[in-house]
This record gives C-alpha cells, structure tokens and sequence, in this order.
C-alpha cells in the first residue's frame, strides 16, 4: 500500500504544459527523487504537492486521504525550499519553533522538539542566530530542521543542496540520506544532479517534458535506461546508430553500425536503432588482443578514473578507466577494446518498430 | 574604472558648489543680525529664528503642515500597502493598468491637479476641509509610498511565505508574522518619504489652501512674494536643517540610496 | 500565495479597492470636471456659462498673448534640459569613477535636493541672483563686469534656477544607465586598441543615450510644468504656462480659460513623457536588451 500516491496529476499554464498526466506510488519511508533537467515539469510536481500550486487535473492522496484540494497550510508536509527561505527576522530557535507554535504546542514541549532536532542536524548551540549569521551550510540544515521539527508525514526537498559547494554537497548527501532512515520518512527529492539522486533514493522517476520516463532503482536506472533520454542524461555513454532486422533480435542481438556486426544485449527491434556503450563497460586491451583495434586520441587523467578517446572504426569512442593501476597508454597508441555483449543496448529511434 | 583626472575632479567640485550654494546662502544669511537680507558680517545673531515663533501665521501654517503630512502619509500607507502587495503577489489582467493608473499623478503637472481639485472642491462645496485638502495630498504622495513599498515587496523572497505556509500558517497569520516585519523598512521609508513630500507640497495645494486651511509653502510663498525678508531665510534654514535629519532617519531605516534612485 | 490565482481573482482586486476608490473619485472627476470646465464659456460680470464651446482653446492657440507664454516656456525647458546635459551626464560620469564611500556619500549631496522644499531651493537663488546678491558682489568685485548684472526677474534667473532643480533628475536617469554598464566591455574596447578617449565616445556615451534621452524626457516635461521657481524668480511679467493658468483661476477668475490652459499643458505633457519613452524604448531595445 503505497504512502504517498500521485495519480493522473498534470499542470497547464495556459498553452504550456508543465506536467502531463504524472503517476506516482511512494511506499511510507521510501526515498523519491524527480530528476531531470531544467523545465522538466519536476519542481512544478512537487509545488502541486505541497499545496503551492493548484492541479489542472489528476489527484494527490496521502495515506488514503484526498489532498488534492487542501490548502497548503493544512497539509503538514515538510519543505525544504532551493533558497532555505528561512525567516531573516527570527533567530534560528524561533525559526524553527514557528510550525510548533502554530500547531498549539506549550512552550515547555517547543524547547524540547527544537533541542531533538537541533541536535539531528547537528545544529546545536547556534539556536540564538539569525540567518544572516550563519553560513550557507548551517542556513540549509536550520532549513532542514524546522521542515524536520513539525514531524511531518511527507518530507518534500526542492534542490536543496544546489547552492552548497561540490564537497559539502557529498557530504550533505550522505547525512541527509541518514536522517531520513533514521526517521523513516516518505520523501521526494527534486534535483537535476543524478549523483545525488543516485545517492540518495531508494528509487529515481527520470523526467522529461512533464512525464517520467522511468521510475527504477538507481541501479536499474543507470545499468537499463528504458529511454533515449535516460541513457544518456545519467552518467557518460556512447551513443551509435545502426540497423537492424527482425532476425536479429531476440535473445541475442545483433546490430549492424556501419560496416560492422556488432553483438549486443537482447532486443525486440527492427530499423534504424540508436546504440549505447558505457565507457566504463569498455576494456583496454594490447594491440594483439582480440578486440576492436583503436588509436588512442586524448588521454585525461581525473583523480578517480582515467578517460580516453579512442578513434576506432566505429568513431571516436569515451573510455574509462578506474584509476586502479595507472594507465601506461598513451595518446597516439593503438590499442584493442573489448567488452561484453550485454553491456551493447539497443534502443528505439523514430524510425523503429518493434517486432 | 579609471580614476578621475584633477580636470574632472575641478568640474566637480565647481558643480557640488553650485548644487550646494543656494542651500549653504540661505542658512548663511538667516544668522544676519540686520534687518534685510544681507551676509552676517557683522556677527552672527539668532535674533531672525527667535522671530520665527513671533510670526503667529507662519508658525500656525507650520503645525497645519505637520498635522496635514502625518494625517496624509498614514492615510497613504493605508491605501498604499494592499495595492503594493496586490501588485507584486499576483498576476491578474489589468495588474500594469492599475499600477499605472497609481504612478500617474507624478506625470500629472501639479498645476493641473491644483486647479482640477479646485474646481472639484467648488462644485462638492469642499472648500476649506482639512480633510479634503488630505485626501489631495494623498492623491499627490500614493506614488512616491507606492514605489516604496512594491520595491520592497519585489525585493523579499517568496519562498519565504510558503515556507510560513507549509509550517501551517494561515494566509493572515503568513501575512502578520512575516510579510509585515519583512517589509517594514519599506513601509517606514515610504512613510517617511511621503511625509516629505506632503510637508513640501506648493503647487498643487496653492490652488486650494484657504486662510482656514493655510500650508507652511503656501504661506512662505504668499510672503515672498510680497517680499523677501530675513525671516523668511530662518524658516527655510530650518526647514532645510529638519529635511536634513528626517534624511538621517530615512538613511538609518531604509538607506537614502534606496529612497532616491530605487536601489540600494 | 502567489500560484492559487486560480482560486482568488477576486484578491488582488480586493487589496486595490481602498486606493482604486479613492483615485477614481479623487483624481479621474477632477479631470474629467476640468475637462468639461476648459470647454465652458466665461463673462467678465456673470461668471462660468454652462454652455460647451471651443472658444477658449482658440483663444490660447490664436492670441500672441498666450503663443508667447507657450514660447517662452518651451524655450526655457529646452534651454533648462540642454544645460543639463551638458553638465549632468559629466558629472554622473565623474561619480561613476570614485571609489568607495566618497562615490555614495557625493551621489547623496548631489541627489538630496530633491528631497529639500523647491522654495528653500528658489529663495537661495533668488538671494544669489539678487542686484546685491553674492555672485554680482563676486563678479564686480574680480573686476569681470563693472555694474552688477540683473538676473532676477529675467528668464536668465529662471534658467539658472530651474537647472539647479532639474539637474538631479538627469543625474539620477544616468546613473541608472550606467550601473546597467557591463565594466568588461570598457575592458574589451580597450584590449582591442582604442584609447580611453575613443572608448569614452565611441564605446561608453553611447550606451549611456537610452539613459540621456529619458532623463531629458524627465527634464523637460517637469521644466515646462514648473510653477514655483518661475513664479518667485520671474515674477509677474515674465509668465510660464504654469503661472498663467494660475493668473486665471486665481486672480482674472477666468477659469473655463484657466482650465483650457492647464488640459493643453497636461496634453502636451502625456504626448511627451508617454510618446518619447515609447521611442526610445523601441529605438533602443534592439540594440541594448536584444
């Protein structure tokens, strides 16, 4: 029984459509991101959802309950805003004592919950600062804190983390991912950074022009991109056209690029396909193994992994390398590349059927 | 950015003298100990702003002034803070008509207004009201409160209103407990500017100021323009001296730069 | 708040209202009423007619009495924003180059004029411009002319004052201009070779001309409104559109006449203030914001 269901729900701004029939089934505790790029419909969802903006049809149910026309204030959910949004005139106790306060609670009680969930963002001893003296990664922890503090059923998070710098970033990754197992919230993440939905969510919903194209585990989504966009919007890939015939599916494929066959991972396809290798899926090999021979063009070193281009017969491919043993080749070599069908997908263009 | 050559920098000392010379004369001559206009070269003497509290008209006309600025500034306040925020927090059609509509009466020539509400007052029998004379003054002053507070409305973050939102509370209490605190800068800025602006109003309220209800400009102008006596500099001196620490006050509130050219 | 529109539309109309009223009673009939007024007839012994004829607006548009008063005002306002310019865009500019503090607090001495009561300005002058005034004392006394000149009371007075109002005006319209400035491409006029007095003239000035043109805008239509300074500083011969029609409502007591005066001026104001922004804006949009 899912916690948080999102149903039919879309949003139209006189001829734009933001978001367009969006299905979504949270289980209770479970970690959602929305991800996609800028104008993807995905803050939009999660304004529907807290109540800031009204749905143009669809319906938002909480624990079995219609939400869809409650007004925001009475819906309980959590929010952390991009900007913190926190109020430059309170200190940071009062900040976070403001939600307490409106739902009734005795001044006794108020201090306890703010000293609980201080401490849960490891916030404590700042409570008599106002935001205008706090950094921006204590800024976004009070933010945390007072969205935290109403015990809420739904923790709704807008890009959160956007305006930390990379490192704090990671870490702010990993603590929030703690707190939200720590207390077991149902929560939706918006981002645009698939690190940090990958980080964080026990399932991502890749969107893209108002809908999700994939609703998977961060595993699932990245290893088996069910679309175009997701393939290539989460992490590097390759990306090769070819064509197949019906023959060639099945649970061996095959798909001819250019003038080679090349094996891939089962497919149900025929026509024109769009191909996709991951770099990192590709062995390095000696110029005497088998393989596709290549020569290698740029050699990048990036602290964790290597990256080279290699021109091969198929065009200029991206290769990584983790950065396990040094990589002793250089730029002008030939080498061989290898690696398994499976990691070959196919995917449909506009010019493919399916068989 | 280049510095500025001792050729620029003589131009403009040249035009902050000639900025600041008409102000510095009338301060300098209302300490004369004579009875004409004249330097104080014989000494300084504040026989001339001992005569001011002498001058029962215009002294009346300075109170009516105050009481009429702080009756059309709060007026305007009242009238101005729903309309600024009914501006800037929705989008709805007729939203830049009706900012327009407010913003008008600064591209209204005064002379006009002056003699419209004449003509208004003449026809409705309202000559000689105070509170008539109010309600121009508001007319004259909505654009300049206006200005003020939308900017500073513009200028707060909205997420912040949601936020109060999702924590629970009510639009009004949303509206009590963050939007107002946020904006009162603004509000006090605007306020005081309007203040100014009522207490220095000529043009407009020459047309329908009466004997009954006589203003501190009208009455100096109604004087100078008979003659122009030293009395008439310690007025102004004061009044140049007021405007300056009303401007300390503004500065401390809102920031003066912010009040003058929109951004500070 | 902002999103539910949806639901309210009745809110922001709700929050207008107070003032809303208070304007279209306030400030919409007593220009409609005016309106109506410039198109009454007047008798010298039985006062306003209610009776609708253009004979006033012939009037002003065909005696030479009042086609020197519109002259007269034209000339100076135009005289009024040329001098402004001249010496309100070099001084805005020479601001723009200070550093720090000095550029904030001189921004304030310059601008805070506007906020000092337009008589206490106009007196100042009136004792400067003075037959005795400080500056013929000043110039008898260099020796540069041998009687001192008269300038009050003659449109030179006014000029000079009026300038002294305005100037703020066009500093404060530059100013905006120049902070829309992007430093970087001063840097790039220069990396490519020009001297700074090319990059002044051919790269700088005229991306401040949107700026210049509006604050004229400003300035002349508020010169050829002006009543206080050319009431008190030319005094009862030399007349402005604005203190004519004050003659007419408050001493000749001709007022459908006086009311004819004011709708031409606040006509000529809007085609002005409205038509020459919206110029500008076209004109230059294209080239600054495309």
């Amino acid at each position: 029984m899912s916690f948080l269901s999102i149903k039919g729900l879309g949003k139209r701004f006189g001829n734009f459509v933001a978001v367009d029939k969006l299905d979504l089934e949270v289980e209770r505790g479970e970690f959602v991101s929305l991800l996609g790029p800028s104008g993807c419909g995905k803050t939009t969802t999660l304004q529907m959802v807290a109540g800031f903006v009204e749905p143009t049809h669809g319906t938002i149910s909480v624990g079995g309950r219609d939400i869809t026309s409650l007004r925001a204030e009475k819906r309980g959910m959590g929010v952390v805003f991009q900007s913190y949004a926190l109020f430059p005139h309170m200190t940071v106790e009062e900040n976070i004592a403001f939600g307490l306060q409106m739902r009734g609670m005795s001044e006794q009680d108020q201090r306890t919950r703010i000293g609980e969930t201080l401490s849960l963002v490891r916030l404590e001893g700042l409570s008599h600062r106002y935001p205008r003296e706090l950094s921006g990664g204590q800024r976004q922890r009070v933010a945390i804190a007072r969205a935290l503090a109403i015990r809420p059923e739904v923790l709704l998070l807008d890009e959160p983390m956007s305006n930390l710098d990379a490192k704090l970033r990671e870490e702010m990754h990993i603590e929030m991912r703690a707190i939200q197992r720590h207390l077991n919230i149902t929560t939706v993440l918006v981002t645009h950074d698939q690190v940090e939905a990958m980080t964080m969510s026990d399932r991502i919903a890749v969107m893209y022009g108002g809908r999700i194209v994939q609703l998977d585990t961060p595993y699932n989504a990245y290893e088996h991109p069910a679309s175009n966009f997701a393939s290539t919007f989460l992490g590097k890939t390759n990306k090769l056209v070819g064509q197949t015939k019906a023959a060639d599916g099945g649970r061996a494929g095959r798909v001819q690029v250019g003038a080679l066959t090349l094996e891939t991972a089962p497919h149900s396809l025929k026509g024109e396909v769009h191909v996709y290798i991951r770099p990192e899926k590709i062995r390095i090999g000696n110029p005497n193994d088998a393989g596709m021979p290549g020569r290698v063009k740029t050699k990048l070193f990036l602290g964790s992994y290597w990256m080279l281009e290699v021109e091969t017969t198929l065009g200029l491919l991206r290769v990584s390398a983790a950065n396990q043993d040094p990589v002793t080749v250089n730029e002008g070599d030939n080498i061989t590349l290898s690696w398994n069908s499976r990691d070959v997908q196919v995917l449909p263009t506009s010019e493919s059927s399916h068989v | 950015m280049h510095r500025n050559g001792p050729l620029a920098l003589l131009f403009h000392t040249l035009f902050l003298i000639f900025i600041l010379a008409p102000l510095a004369i009338v301060i300098v001559v209302s300490f004369t100990d004579k009875g004409y206009i004249s330097m104080p070269t014989d000494g300084l003497s504040l026989r001339w702003f001992y005569a001011i509290f002498e001058a029962r008209e215009l002294m009346s006309a300075f109170w009516f002034s105050l009481k009429l600025g702080f009756a059309a500034s709060c007026l305007a306040m009242i009238l101005s803070i729903p309309a600024s925020l009914a501006i800037t927090r929705y989008r709805f059609r007729g939203r830049e008509a009706i900012q327009a509509f407010f913003m008008s009466p600064l591209m209204i020539p005064q002379v006009v207004l002056g003699a419209a509400f004449l003509r208004f007052f003449n026809i409705a029998g309202l000559t000689g009201s105070f509170f008539w004379l109010m309600v121009t003054h508001v007319i004259v002053i909505v654009p300049y409160a206006m200005r003020m507070v939308i900017s500073a409305a513009t200028g707060m973050n909205r997420e912040i209103e949601n936020a109060g939102l999702s924590l629970g509370a009510s639009r009004a209490k949303v509206f009590v407990r963050i939007t107002l605190p946020l904006l009162a800068a603004g509000i006090a800025g605007g306020w005081l500017l309007s203040f100014i602006q009522s207490f220095d109003e000529l043009t407009m309220t020459v047309f329908v100021a009466t004997p009954g209800t006589m203003t501190l400009p009208v009455a100096m102008y109604n004087h100078i323009a008979h003659t122009i006596d030293p009395l008439v500099t310690s007025v102004n001196a004061a009044l140049i001296l007021g405007t300056i620490v009303l401007m300390w006050i503004m500065d401390r509130v809102v920031s003066l730069e912010k009040v003058l050219i929109g951004k500070g | 708040m902002s999103s539910q529109s949806q639901r309210m539309n009745w809110a922001p109309w709700l929050f207008s209202a107070p003032a809303l009223v208070v304007f279209v009673c306030m400030l919409l009939t007593p220009l409609v009423l005016i309106g109506l007024l410039s198109l009454y007839a007047f008798d010298g012994t039985k006062g306003i007619l209610p009776t609708y004829t253009l004979a006033n607006y012939i009037e002003i548009f065909t005696d030479g009495y009042y086609l020197e008063i519109f002259t007269r005002t034209a000339v100076m306002s135009a005289i009024v924003t040329f001098v402004c310019i001249v010496i309100g865009v070099p001084e805005t500019v020479i601001l723009s180059r200070m550093q720090g503090r000095w550029r904030g607090v001189f921004l304030l001495i310059v601008l805070a004029p506007l906020l000092i009561s337009v008589i206490a300005r106009t007196l100042g002058w009136s004792i400067l411009l003075g037959t005795n005034g400080l500056i013929n004392d000043v110039l008898v006394g260099l020796g540069i002319i041998d009687e001192p000149i008269r300038m009050v009371f003659t449109m030179t007075g006014v000029t000079i004052a009026m300038v002294h109002v305005m100037v703020p005006f066009m500093v404060l319209s530059v100013w905006a201009a120049i902070q829309k400035l992007d430093p970087q491409v001063e840097h790039a006029s220069l990396s490519l070779g020009a001297s700074r007095f090319t990059t002044f003239f051919k790269v700088i000035l005229p991306q401040l001309l949107p700026g210049i043109l509006s604050g004229s805008i400003i300035v002349f239509a508020l010169s050829a409104s002006a009543f206080a300074t050319p009431a008190l500083l030319g005094g009862r011969r030399l007349k402005v559109v604005a203190t004519a029609a004050y003659d007419e409502f408050l001493s000749t007591l001709n007022w459908p006449l006086g009311a004819s005066i004011a709708l031409v001026l606040l006509v000529a104001n809007i085609i002005v203030i409205v038509g020459f922004n919206r110029w500008v804006e076209r004109r230059y949009r294209a080239v600054f914001e495309g």
